[in-house]
């Protein structure tokens, strides 16, 4: 899967958490989730457990810690597809 | 001893909030409560899970209306009915009492809420406990401690309307939702807050209601006629029929409300909330009937009344059988039998018992009946209980609907745990 075939879907997973949507109309790869998006910290779990059922892998606890910006999560998600 | 507070803070009733099985919202309720409309039904779950008791009371809400009180995230993993009715009833009350409801409103330190719930979110509690349980910790993800905590429904109402008071959630059976408004009342009284948003609510779930059902005091014996089963002070009456939903009312004081125009729809003029100790006669589940009757003359004392003012009662009355014992309770406390007793009702009848919910409820109930001068009408006992026929005129039960002058109105609750509670209710007149 490439780059932005991921990031189409991820566009649409964080979506119903988005808090700013100014932030998510110019969402990309340098996008953070808490930072532009304004996602209540709380949420990163949900996103991180609906990344898992997408994209059908399974995140460990040191991938999540990272997981605050589309470009970790990318590069997060490609990793695991690849493993 | 009673204290008496040495200050003239009047406490009066400025909005209305009511998700419940005969009707969801102020209007639909009321037209529900005046004509006497069953909100009982038979459910095919509880029957494919072995209850006795296959009928319940279950508001009826549609996916577009949770959308008008709660936002597609707060929706996501949602799965607790008791957040959901005591947010609508909580949101519709706020609303009807001239307020705005909007995620970006200024903090408001000077209103704050008591909401009481039995348990919340049970449903929630279910599938986190399985996810546990399957080795799937990790996959609660971010909802589960909100909507499991006793005090979610407290949570979810701060954040939406923004409150800066006191936010809390009490807990005392089904005395709850009375409790919570005598405790929002104290607040006020004592100047320590301005508007008190108090209510209750509990779940639609066949996890709530199951241990009510193996303590065999459900009624079991309307399954093939639901919107009979509920039968308080009946001869017939047969166990209690389960039922949930949300009340809430906004707590003001006199002051602020005739500052702001707001429209008062009756007054707190006092109440009390006791315990029986599960002594002389009372247990874990049966009242000590010299504490319940103590709880009503403290009330009488507290709203600096005399017993033969009360007009009407709004009982606890389940449709077990306490209900002879708690109509001798009444007569005792008041002092008053016969054709002397006050008009007396039970919503209960209509809405099965909606157990934490019903203190709430009920007193949305008998809030309207003041402001609107009427008593509902009791259905299911058209062959009243001899044993209460022994205590009271039959003509004091209404089967239809009374206009009627109510000044005092009395409302009480009880709960397991042998806990009391007792509010007066006034029409509201300047002095």
């Amino acid at each position: 899967m490439t780059k932005e075939e991921i990031i189409v879907k991820l566009t649409t997973i964080v979506k119903p958490y988005v808090q700013n949507e100014e932030g998510f109309k110019n969402m990309n790869e340098e996008t953070d989730f808490i930072k532009d998006l304004e996602i209540n910290s709380a949420n990163l779990v949900d996103i991180i457990l609906d990344v898992e059922d997408e994209f059908k892998i399974e995140i460990d606890n040191d991938s999540m810690e990272q997981m605050l910006s589309v470009k970790a999560t990318v590069a997060i998600i490609q990793e695991k597809m690849n493993a | 001893m009673k204290s008496v507070l040495k200050n003239n803070i009047r406490v009066v009733i400025t909005g209305l909030g009511v998700v419940a099985p005969n009707g969801v919202g102020l209007q639909e309720f009321t037209k529900a409560i005046k004509a006497g409309t069953s909100g009982i039904t038979f459910h095919q779950h509880l029957k494919d899970k072995g209850f006795s008791c296959c009928i319940g009371g279950i508001p009826s809400i549609s996916e577009e209306k949770k959308l008008e009180y709660l936002s597609p995230l707060q929706l996501r993993g949602f799965n607790s009915t008791s957040i959901l009715y005591g947010c609508m009833a909580a949101i519709d009350a706020w609303k009807d009492a001239g307020f705005i409801v909007d995620e970006n409103s200024n903090l408001d330190y000077d209103s704050g809420l008591i909401f009481g719930t039995g348990t919340s979110g049970i449903e929630k509690f279910r599938e986190s406990i399985y996810k546990i349980d399957d080795q799937k910790v990790r996959r609660l993800g971010s909802t589960s401690v909100v909507q499991t905590m006793a005090s979610g429904i407290s949570a979810y109402l701060g954040g939406i309307l923004g409150f800066g008071n006191q936010v809390t959630t009490n807990s005392s059976a089904c005395t709850t939702g009375t409790e919570a408004l005598l405790l929002g009342f104290e607040r006020i009284k004592y100047g320590n807050a301005k508007r008190m948003l108090v209510g209750s609510s509990s779940d639609s779930s066949l996890y709530t209601w199951g241990g009510f059902d193996a303590m065999r005091v459900m009624s079991y014996k309307h399954n093939e006629s639901p919107e009979k089963g509920s039968r308080p002070m009946s001869a017939t009456a047969a166990g209690f029929v389960p039922g949930s939903g949300a009340g809430a009312l906004v707590l003001e004081s006199l002051e602020s409300a005739l500052e702001r125009k707001a429209t008062i729809y009756a007054e707190v003029l006092g109440g009390n909330v006791n315990s029986g100790g599960q002594r002389n006669g009372g247990t874990l589940t049966a009242p000590n009937a010299e504490a319940v009757q103590k709880c009503i003359t403290d009330a009488l004392i507290d709203a600096n009344i005399s017993a033969d003012k009360i007009d009407a009662i709004n009982g606890h009355l389940t449709a077990t059988s306490k209900d002879g014992l708690e109509i001798e309770n009444w007569t005792k406390a008041l002092q008053r039998k016969g054709s002397d007793f006050p008009l007396i009702n039970s919503l209960k009848s209509q809405v099965g018992h909606c157990l934490a919910a019903s203190g709430a409820i009920e007193s949305v109930a008998s809030v309207l009946q003041v402001k609107h001068q009427f008593v509902f009408p009791n259905i299911n006992c058209e062959d009243v209980h001899p044993k209460i026929l022994d205590l009271i005129t039959k003509d004091k039960i209404p089967q239809k609907i009374l206009e009627k002058k109510i000044n005092f109105l009395a409302k009480a609750s009880f709960g397991f745990g042998d806990v009391n509670a007792c509010v007066i209710f006034k029409k509201y007149s300047k002095v």
